[in-house]
């Protein structure tokens, strides 16, 4: 065991903690180390802020928890430990006809990670959210106690568990499902839309017949114009093709993204013309994954992603309304998701998807100032009952967190007592 | 498609290196001392590749099991292609100070153990007259330094072994490999703090595949140990002695 210093992806904060690695999926419960009062499980951290960190405790790595137990070629079940990162799977599975039901736009995360936060794809409204293909995992709780967690079997610890944020036990393995494909391609049609209203033709017409619908906004004004993505797997066999990875070795000591540079990216994206192609599934789903560690643009003091959900029933204002809230305060995103959330429920009872649209808008860590916009965003997302998500937030109030998520009562009783994050004890205080 | 012997399987580093070898559908034969590991392992790499996957649990210090244990192998996989021996202990320095015990099980375990494997593995490979050996020694077997003298003096003797059995075996056409690891963070290193020297065990593994590839030799894993071993190497005594590496 050893003090680190482990950081999330959105590099803000940089606390020490203790590091312990889980041995093993069938080891007991480690012992905490002395000084540390709690504990939390630790995949890759590609959470965006304190929702995976535990300043001052430990984090429990689950580095060593990365081995397949079985893959049924012929029904896609596929067991696996906790630490098995998506990209492995993807890896065994492609070549074999299967895809993830849900991926996030990052393949570098781990299944733990991924049930934890209950992760949402370009898919939400159809296969909803990733719980809803998680038929089993073993729960390892603090007191050494193995809890097999399915819709069946301990439901109450399994719907606790999905979008739990890592403080109900460690995940050892799970039992999901894949689903079937023909090949590693997909059919993709790009469209440019000039306002939010086109955008929602754009979301209403499509969900039914394309898979995946994603759009990014262009935020350097507060117009609403974007790019709108929508694909399906494509029935081509065609050979595995791997494209070529870049990284950003060092952290800048500067942040190379300022409003100018937003402005040429967006500018020089919405170029791109409207069409259909064929892509390898890497590029669609994961266009940032090409660039390793490409979070290191934003320099030392790091970045922050702010990701709301708004109900359904208040349609696209709210979302017109954030954007000239960052307009007005001379901000701007680098990059900024819109994306429309589908009503299949999740079975995790802290999921963040709810039928609505999302919108996620990076932005520098400035100090004062983004402060100032989120507190502006905030009481926008507050007024229409929305909530925000706790896998990118480092930053939310604890009043907003509760009013977003009303089952936290309920949430808490299965809350580990050795399990603990920074997440939690900020929106938690005072309660 | 190749047959491969891994010995002292449930190591990180072989672990990592298992799976390459798995993912491009080699037939391995993989031996530890922890069976419940092994089968973990075995699990895992039937997952991820197409060849036959077969385990046999054996504490490496029960030298007289060797020889058995490699026949064993060779009748699995109805052949031998290439050996990887990756098993060692990290020993506690000053303990091995206070007990002579301590020191020579270390030397057992780190250099006698492999020898034993070597001095069989070698006249099977040079009848066979084909095939590579590999061995994971250290770079700390390239000079004796105080914090861990015990355990790198016994990886410099795998080292100078490995030199000469490479000549020996070179007119065989047999290759001999030595993966000389920096830091490597694995369960073995778990306690220690870890900077931008260390490596993850999937890049070594990578040059460990990349080096049984290819003609065999020494190699330093990340490449840059070669040049930070060839300064440590070449400080004079008289300033080594006062150093605290
Ligand atoms: C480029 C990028 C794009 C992204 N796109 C999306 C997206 O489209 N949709 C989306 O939903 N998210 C997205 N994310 C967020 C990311 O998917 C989640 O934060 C994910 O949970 C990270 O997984 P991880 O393995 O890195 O876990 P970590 O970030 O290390 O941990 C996340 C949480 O999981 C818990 N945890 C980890 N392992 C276990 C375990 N074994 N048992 C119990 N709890 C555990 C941790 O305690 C923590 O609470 C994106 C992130 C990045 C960097
Ligand atoms: N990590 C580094 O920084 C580093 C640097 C240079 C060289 N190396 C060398 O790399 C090799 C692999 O180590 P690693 O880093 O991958 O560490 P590791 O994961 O701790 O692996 C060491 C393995 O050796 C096995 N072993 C020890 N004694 C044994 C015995 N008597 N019989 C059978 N198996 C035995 C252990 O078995 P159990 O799992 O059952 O304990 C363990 O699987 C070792 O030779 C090590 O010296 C490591």
């Amino acid at each position: 065991m050893a003090q680190q210093i482990l950081r999330s992806w959105g590099r803000v904060l940089a606390a020490p903690a203790d590091v312990v690695d889980m041995p093993a999926a069938a080891a007991p419960f480690p012992a905490l180390p002395a000084g540390s009062s709690s504990l939390l499980p630790f995949g890759k951290g590609r959470s965006y802020g304190d929702s995976c960190l535990n300043p001052g405790g430990a984090l429990l790595r689950t580095k060593n928890l990365d081995h397949f137990i079985s893959f049924d070629k012929d029904t896609g079940i596929l067991v696996c430990e906790a630490g098995v990162q998506l990209a492995d799977i993807l890896r065994v599975i492609v070549p074999q006809g299967w895809f993830l039901p849900v991926t996030p736009g990052t393949r570098f995360v781990t299944v733990g990670g991924a049930i934890a936060n209950d992760v949402h794809g370009k898919n939400h409204h159809r296969n909803g959210a990733f719980g809803c293909h998680v038929r089993r995992f073993e729960l390892l709780r603090s007191n050494n106690e193995r809890l097999i967690c399915s819709a069946e079997e301990n439901a109450d610890w399994f719907s606790a568990t999905i979008g739990g944020i890592g403080l109900t036990g460690l995940i050892t393995w799970v039992e999901l499902q894949m689903q079937p494909i023909s090949g590693p391609w997909m059919d993709v049609e790009t469209l440019h839309f000039s306002s939010l209203d086109e955008f929602g033709k754009l979301t209403a017409e499509s969900d039914s017949r394309f898979e995946y619908v994603v759009a990014w906004l262009d935020c350097s004004d507060a117009v609403g114009r974007g790019i709108f993505f929508r694909a399906n797997h494509s029935a081509e066999t065609e050979q595995y093709k791997k494209p070529l990875c870049l990284s950003l070795p060092v952290v800048p000591p500067v942040s190379f993204v300022n409003n100018l540079s937003i402005k040429l990216f967006n500018t020089l994206y919405n170029k791109k013309s409207d069409g259909s192609s064929r892509a390898h599934y890497e590029p669609f789903f994961y266009p940032l994954d090409g660039v390793g560690n490409w979070n290191r643009i934003y320099g030392p003091k790091g970045f922050y992603q702010y990701q709301c959900v708004i109900p359904a029933r208040h349609g696209l204002a709210p979302i017109q309304e954030m954007l000239a809230a960052v307009s007005k305060n001379g901000m701007s995103s680098f990059l900024s998701v819109l994306k429309g959330f589908g009503s299949k429920p999740s079975p995790g009872m802290m999921s963040f998807p709810c039928e609505g649209v999302t919108l996620a808008l990076d932005f520098a860590n400035t100090g004062a100032s983004v402060q100032r916009l989120f507190a502006a965003l905030d009481e926008i997302v507050a007024g229409v009952d929305g909530r925000l998500y706790p896998a990118k937030d480092g930053r939310m109030s604890g009043a907003l967190f509760r009013a977003g998520y009303p089952v936290l009562e309920k949430f808490s009783t299965f809350v580990d007592p050795a399990f603990s994050s920074g997440f939690w004890r900020r929106v938690m205080e005072g309660k | 498609m190749k047959k491969i012997l891994i010995i002292g399987a449930t190591s990180a580093i072989a672990g990592a290196t298992a799976r390459l070898f798995a993912e491009r559908g080699d037939a391995l034969y993989l031996v530890g001392r922890n069976n419940d590991k092994l089968q973990v392992l075995a699990g895992d790499l039937r997952v991820r590749g197409r060849g036959q996957v077969v385990t046999e649990e054996l504490d490496l210090n029960d030298m007289a099991a060797h020889e058995a244990m490699i026949a064993r192998a060779t009748a699995a996989l109805q052949g031998l292609d290439a050996a990887l021996i990756a098993h060692g202990t990290l020993s506690d320095q000053s303990a091995c100070q206070a007990s002579v015990e301590m020191t020579l099980m270390e030397i057992k375990t780190n250099a006698l153990s492999a020898i034993s494997l070597l001095t069989l593995l070698a006249n099977i490979f040079e009848a066979q007259k084909q095939g590579c050996i590999a061995v994971i020694s250290s770079v700390a077997g390239d000079r004796g330094r105080q914090s861990n003298y015990v355990y790198g003096s016994a990886k410099a003797m795998v080292t100078a072994f490995l030199s000469g059995l490479r000549q020996r075996l070179a007119k065989a056409g047999v290759s001999v490999v030595t993966v000389k690891p920096g830091f490597v963070d694995t369960p073995m290193t778990s306690g220690f703090k870890k900077g931008p020297l260390w490596a993850v065990p999937e890049k070594v593994a990578a040059d460990i595949v990349h080096a049984m590839d290819g003609k065999g030799g020494e190699i330093y894993t990340p490449w840059f140990w070669r040049f930070i071993m060839l300064i440590i190497r070449h400080i004079p005594e008289v300033i080594f002695k006062r150093l605290r590496l």
